[in-house]
C-alpha cells in the first residue's frame, strides 16, 4: 500500500499528510508538473493554498497536468482524499459535489471541532463506527459547504460537525462528503493534524488508517 | 544650490550628514547616489543614534552560532540542528495601512530566516494598538490581525504566540512586531559574506515596482503626521504565494549547495542588501539596472535601487553552479535573472546598460557613517497623562477581578490566535493559550526535546520605570519559558521608542538598554540580534517606550510540558519562584486612572536563581499545571487557570489588596497532585482545585461561569460595538 501526496506550488500541509500517511504505510510526494502517478495506490490532495488561490480557492490547481491524472485514477475507482484546499480543489475538478463558500464569519478560522461519522462504509472511515465522535482541527477561510437542494443524498455525507462545533455555517453542518461511488472523499477539517495525541488528537489518523486497510 | 530646496534635506538627511557624503566621495552625489545614501544613512538601516547603545548588550554565549549582524541570530540546538530567530518592527507601515503593513512584516523575517538557511516553522507576533473604544484603534488592530494571519497562513508558517496591548499612547502609532524562529540542519547555514570576485550576482524573486519606495527613510525614520494617507505608496504591498515558492527554491538551492552566499532584500531593497554583502565580504559589486525584471518599464535607475518590492531575495553563485541554479528556479517557478556580479573595487557600482549612474565606496555606504551620541535627561515632569479611570473606586474585589478579566489587556485573545494557522508543520504540543510558551516539537527534523518560544513586552510599566521595565520584560520572557520546563538559549529585542533626538526619550532609550544589558547578564542569556524601531511618535506625543523581548529555549521532554488549565479536582495549588506584588504600574492601577511614576526594584541575582527553581520544579514532571503571574496578579491567574480548565479553587492570601492584584515578575501558579506539590523546595501551598466557584478566603466569590463570560467574551463584544 503506498499513498501519494500531491505537491502544488503553494501547498501548505503537504508534508504533514505525508507523515500522517506514512503512520500507516508508504508514501511519497507527487509534484504537481508531472503527469505519472508513479504507481500510488491512494492520492491526497493536500490543504494550502494552490497556485495561491488566485482567481477562486483550487480552480488553478484543477488544471494541473497532475490533477488530470489525479481525475482519471478518480474516475477508474481509485481512493483520492482531499483535505481542505484539497477539498476545494476535488470540487472544482467535479469529483464532489457542491462548493465550498466563504465562512460565515469571513474570517480565517483554526479551532479545534469534533466531527461525528456519519457514514463508515467508505474506504476512508472503514475503521470507524456510525457515530464515533472525531476530535480534528480546522483552519480555512473558505470552508462553508454548499451543495445545491437534491444534490447531495444522505449516504455522501461522511462526517458532520458535532452539535455547536460547525465552525463556517456549512448547510446542515456538514464537514465531510464523498462521491456516489464513495472512492472520492473531501472534508475540511485536518485529520494529518490529528494523528498524535502530543500535538492535540490521534483521531484523524483513523482516517489514514481506514485507507491503508485497502488491499494493494 | 540653495539650502532650503535641498534635495538632501526632502530624503532625511542633515546637512553635515550631506556635507559628509561629498567629503567621502570627493566630490557632490548625483541623484542616485543620493537616494541610496538618503537610505543607507537613514536610521532605519544605520541605527546611527541607537548603535553605540546597543554595543553593551551580551552577545556571547555557549550555544551561539551566528550573533548580530547576520540577517537572523543562529543557536545550536543539538542532534545537529541550529534554530535562527529575530524580531523586528513594522510599525509605520501598518500605522498607514494595516493589512499590508502587518502583513509585509511577517514577510520580511520570514525572509531574514531563510536567508540563513533554517526553514521558517513559528511566527508570533507582539500588537500594541490605542484603546478598543476607539474606532482607529478597532480598524488598525482588525487589519493587522488579518494581514498577519493572511501571510503566515498562507505560507504554511504557524503563528503560535504572541501579545496584545490597548494603551492610549499607541493611538496614532500603532506597533506590529513579528518574531520568526526558524530550523536548520547546522550544515545549510549560510551568511550573507559576497566572495569570489568573478562570481555572480542574482536576483530572485518578484520583479521590481515602485511599491514601497524611500519606505526607510521617510516612513520608518520620520514621526508620523496627520498627512500620512499621502504615504500609502511607500507602504509595500505582499504576495505570500511568491514567498512560499521562494522559501522552497532557496532552501532546496542550499541543500544543493549551489550559492556562496544569501540575503534578503528588505529596507531600502537592492541598495541595501549588495552593500551588506560587499561590506561583509569585503569585495565590490556591479550592478546592472536594466537587467532587473520590472513590473512598470520605466523605471528610474535610482527607484530600481530602492524600491521596496517584497519576495526577493539576492545571492552569489559561482559561473560553474549558475546554469543548475537557474534550472532549480525554474521548477519552483521562481524567477531569478544575473544582474551583476562580485568585483575587487570594494565600490557599488550601478550601470544602466554600458552606462555607469552611480559610484560609491562600499565602506561609505555601511561602515563609515556617521553615529551619534545620544543626550539622555530624565525628564522632570511625566511625560504622560494619566489613564482615563475605568473602574468605581468603591468597586468590590470581585467586580474589580470581573473588570480586570474583560479589560482588553487581560481578556482571550481568541479573537486573535484563531486567525492564525497555529498548527502547520506538526510540531505544535501547545497551542496559544493553552500554556505560557509555545512548545514545538523536534521530533519532525530528527531532534530531541522541544524548543520554546515566548515574545513578551509591557510598555506602561516601562514608561513608569524604563530601567525596572525593560528587566521586567526579560524575566517575563524567561519566566514564561521556565513555566514549560524550557532553559533559554538566546534572546532577539525589538526596541520600539520615540524620537531619540529628544532627550527625555534618549535617557528612555538608555535606561531600557542598561536593563535588557543586566537582566541578560544575570540571566546568563545572550542577545543574538534584534531590531531598532525609532521615531514612534504621533501627534500626542511619544508611545511608551516599549522594548519587545524574545526568546527561544529548549526543553528535554515536551509529553510533560504543563497547562494553564486546572487538571482535576483535589489537586493542590502552590505558588513557585519570587513574587513580591505591588500594585505601582499594574492593571488595577490602571483602571483607576493611575500611572506611577517607579517601580519597586528588584534583586535580579536572586530572580534569576529563583528561576532556576522554576524550571527544576517544571522539569520534575508532576505537575500539570503550571501559569505565570503576569498582569491583573495572582487572582487573574487563578481565573485563567479556572476558566481554562473549567473548574474553580479555593485559595488563601495572606496581606492586603496588593497580595490579590498587584504585580511583580517571579511568580508562577504550579497545581498538581499532593506528593507532587508537597516535594518542591519552596513552594507555598496557596489552596485547592475544586468545585464550580473561584473563592480567596474572605476577599472574593465568584463562579467560573461569570469568569469565563467576563474573560472570553470582552473583546469580541467591544469590536461588535
Amino acid at each position: 500500500m503506498k499513498f501519494g501526496v500531491v505537491r502544488f506550488p503553494g501547498s501548505c500541509d503537504e508534508v504533514d499528510a505525508l507523515m500522517a500517511c506514512r503512520r500507516f504505510a508508504e508514501a511519497d510526494l507527487l509534484w504537481h508538473g508531472d503527469r505519472d502517478l508513479s504507481g500510488v495506490d491512494a492520492v491526497v490532495v493536500p490543504g494550502g493554498f494552490s497556485y495561491g488561490d488566485y482567481l477562486r480557492v483550487g480552480a488553478i490547481a484543477r488544471f494541473s497536468p497532475l490533477m488530470e491524472s489525479v481525475i482519471e485514477f478518480a474516475r477508474d475507482g481509485g481512493p483520492v482524499l482531499g483535505i481542505c484546499n484539497g477539498f476545494q480543489v476535488l470540487c472544482e475538478a467535479g469529483l464532489l459535489p457542491g462548493a465550498l463558500l466563504p465562512n460565515d464569519s469571513l474570517r480565517f478560522v483554526c479551532r479545534q471541532v469534533e466531527v461525528m461519522v456519519e457514514n463508515p462504509g467508505t474506504p476512508f472511515t472503514r475503521a470507524c463506527e456510525e457515530g464515533d465522535t472525531l476530535s480534528i482541527p480546522v483552519k480555512h477561510t473558505t470552508g462553508r459547504y454548499y451543495a445545491p437542494p437534491g444534490t447531495l443524498p444522505d449516504e455522501q455525507v461522511v462526517l458532520r460537525y458535532a452539535a455547536g462545533h460547525n465552525p463556517n455555517g456549512s448547510m446542515d453542518d456538514v464537514a465531510g462528503v464523498c462521491n456516489e461511488d464513495g472512492n472520492v472523499m473531501g472534508l475540511m477539517p485536518h485529520p494529518e493534524h490529528a494523528v498524535d495525541p502530543l500535538t492535540g488528537s490521534a483521531d484523524g489518523g483513523r482516517l489514514f488508517e481506514s485507507l491503508a486497510m485497502v488491499p494493494a | 544650490m540653495t539650502l532650503a530646496s535641498a534635495p538632501h534635506r526632502e530624503l532625511g538627511l542633515t546637512d553635515p550628514e550631506y556635507d559628509g557624503i561629498c567629503e567621502r566621495l570627493g566630490r557632490e552625489p548625483n541623484a542616485l547616489e543620493l537616494a541610496v545614501f538618503s537610505l543607507m544613512w537613514s536610521e532605519h538601516c544605520a541605527y546611527k543614534h541607537s548603535k553605540k547603545l546597543l554595543r553593551m548588550l551580551p552577545t556571547e554565549g555557549p550555544h551561539i552560532l551566528m550573533g548580530p549582524g547576520e540577517n537572523a541570530g543562529v543557536v545550536d540546538v543539538g542532534d545537529g540542528l541550529a534554530a535562527a530567530f529575530k524580531v523586528e518592527s513594522h510599525n509605520h507601515p501598518s500605522a498607514v495601512e494595516p493589512f499590508q503593513g502587518a502583513a509585509t512584516g511577517v514577510g520580511g523575517i520570514l525572509r531574514d530566516i531563510f536567508a540563513v538557511g533554517a526553514r521558517p516553522i513559528a511566527v508570533l507576533d507582539s500588537l500594541r494598538f490605542g484603546e478598543l473604544d476607539s474606532p482607529r484603534s478597532r480598524y488598525l488592530f482588525e487589519g493587522a490581525v488579518k494581514g498577519i494571519g493572511h501571510y503566515g497562513n498562507s505560507i504554511g508558517v504557524p503563528t503560535v504566540g504572541g501579545e496584545v496591548y490597548f494603551e492610549p499612547a499607541y493611538e496614532q502609532n500603532c506597533l506590529v512586531n513579528a518574531m520568526c524562529v526558524g530550523l536548520a540542519p547546522r550544515e545549510r547555514l549560510i551568511r550573507s559574506a559576497a566572495a569570489g570576485v568573478g562570481n555572480q550576482l542574482v536576483l530572485l524573486g518578484a520583479r521590481t515596482g515602485r511599491d514601497g519606495i524611500g519606505g526607510a527613510s521617510v516612513l520608518a525614520s520620520a514621526e508620523l503626521s496627520d498627512e500620512d494617507e499621502s504615504k500609502r505608496p511607500t507602504v509595500q504591498i505582499g504576495d505570500p504565494f511568491e514567498e512560499s515558492k521562494l522559501v522552497e527554491c532557496c532552501l532546496e538551492l542550499l541543500d544543493r549547495d549551489l550559492l556562496a552566499s544569501l540575503q534578503d532584500l528588505g529596507a531600502a531593497g537592492l541598495s541595501s542588501s549588495s552593500s551588506e554583502m560587499a561590506s561583509k565580504g569585503e569585495v565590490g559589486l556591479d550592478i546592472d539596472v536594466s537587467r532587473v525584471p520590472l513590473r512598470e518599464a520605466d523605471m528610474e535607475p535610482f527607484e530600481i535601487m530602492i524600491s521596496e518590492s517584497q519576495e526577493r531575495m539576492l545571492c552569489v553563485v559561482e559561473p560553474a553552479r549558475l546554469d543548475d541554479v537557474l534550472a532549480l528556479c525554474e521548477r519552483w517557478d521562481v524567477r531569478a535573472t544575473v544582474i551583476g556580479e562580485v568585483t575587487g573595487t570594494q565600490h557599488l557600482r550601478v550601470f544602466d546598460g554600458d552606462e555607469l549612474v552611480g559610484d560609491m565606496p562600499v565602506d561609505a555606504l555601511v561602515d563609515d557613517v556617521p553615529l551619534y551620541d545620544l543626550e539622555p535627561e530624565e525628564p522632570a515632569e511625566a511625560l504622560y497623562p494619566q489613564p482615563r479611570a475605568r473602574l468605581d473606586a468603591g468597586a468590590s474585589p470581585a467586580e474589580a477581578l470581573l473588570a480586570l478579566l474583560s479589560s482588553s489587556n487581560i481578556a482571550s485573545k481568541r479573537f486573535v490566535f484563531e486567525q492564525y494557522d497555529s498548527i502547520v508543520g506538526s510540531r505544535t504540543v501547545r497551542r496559544p493559550e493553552s500554556a505560557d510558551a509555545a512548545v514545538l516539537v523536534l521530533e519532525p527534523d530528527g531532534g530531541s526535546g522541544a524548543l520554546a518560544v515566548s515574545i513578551d513586552g509591557n510598555g506602561r510599566r516601562v514608561a513608569c520605570d524604563p530601567y525596572t521595565g525593560a528587566v521586567e520584560a526579560v524575566l517575563e520572557c524567561a519566566r514564561n519559558l521556565a513555566a514549560v520546563g524550557a532553559e533559554p538559549l538566546g534572546l532577539t529585542n525589538c526596541l520600539n521608542f520615540g524620537n531619540p533626538e529628544k532627550p527625555h526619550i534618549a535617557w528612555q532609550l538608555t535606561r531600557a538598554v542598561e536593563g535588557i544589558r543586566d537582566a541578560c547578564l544575570a540571566l546568563g542569556v545572550p542577545v543574538v540580534g534584534g531590531n531598532v524601531s525609532l521615531y514612534n511618535e504621533g501627534g500626542e506625543g511619544p508611545i511608551y517606550p516599549t522594548p519587545i523581548i524574545g526568546m527561544v529555549g529548549k526543553l528535554p521532554e515536551p509529553r510533560t510540558v504543563p497547562r494553564t488549565a486546572f487538571a482535576a479536582e483535589g489537586h493542590a495549588i502552590a505558588l513557585v519562584g519570587m513574587f513580591e506584588p505591588a500594585l505601582d504600574g499594574s492593571e488595577l492601577e490602571k483602571l483607576r486612572g493611575r500611572l506611577a511614576s517607579s517601580l519597586p526594584p528588584l534583586d535580579l541575582a536572586a530572580h534569576a536563581d529563583a528561576l532556576v527553581r522554576v524550571r527544576a520544579a517544571i522539569r520534575a514532571g508532576g505537575l500539570p499545571t503550571a501559569h505565570d503571574i503576569s498582569e491583573g496578579g495572582l487572582a487573574c491567574a487563578l481565573a485563567e487557570c479556572c476558566v481554562a480548565g473549567g473548574i474553580g479553587a479555593r485559595v488563601s492570601l495572606e496581606g492586603d489588596e496588593a497580595a490579590v492584584f498587584g504585580e511583580a515578575p517571579g511568580g508562577v501558579i504550579v497545581a498538581g497532585p499532593r506528593e507532587a506539590i508537597d516535594s518542591l523546595e519552596g513552594a507555598i501551598v496557596i489552596g485547592e482545585v475544586g468545585g464550580g466557584d473561584l473563592e480567596i478566603d474572605g476577599v472574593l466569590r465568584v463562579p467560573v461561569s461569570e469568569l469565563r463570560t467576563a474573560y472570553d467574551d470582552a473583546i469580541p463584544a467591544t469590536l461588535a460595538g
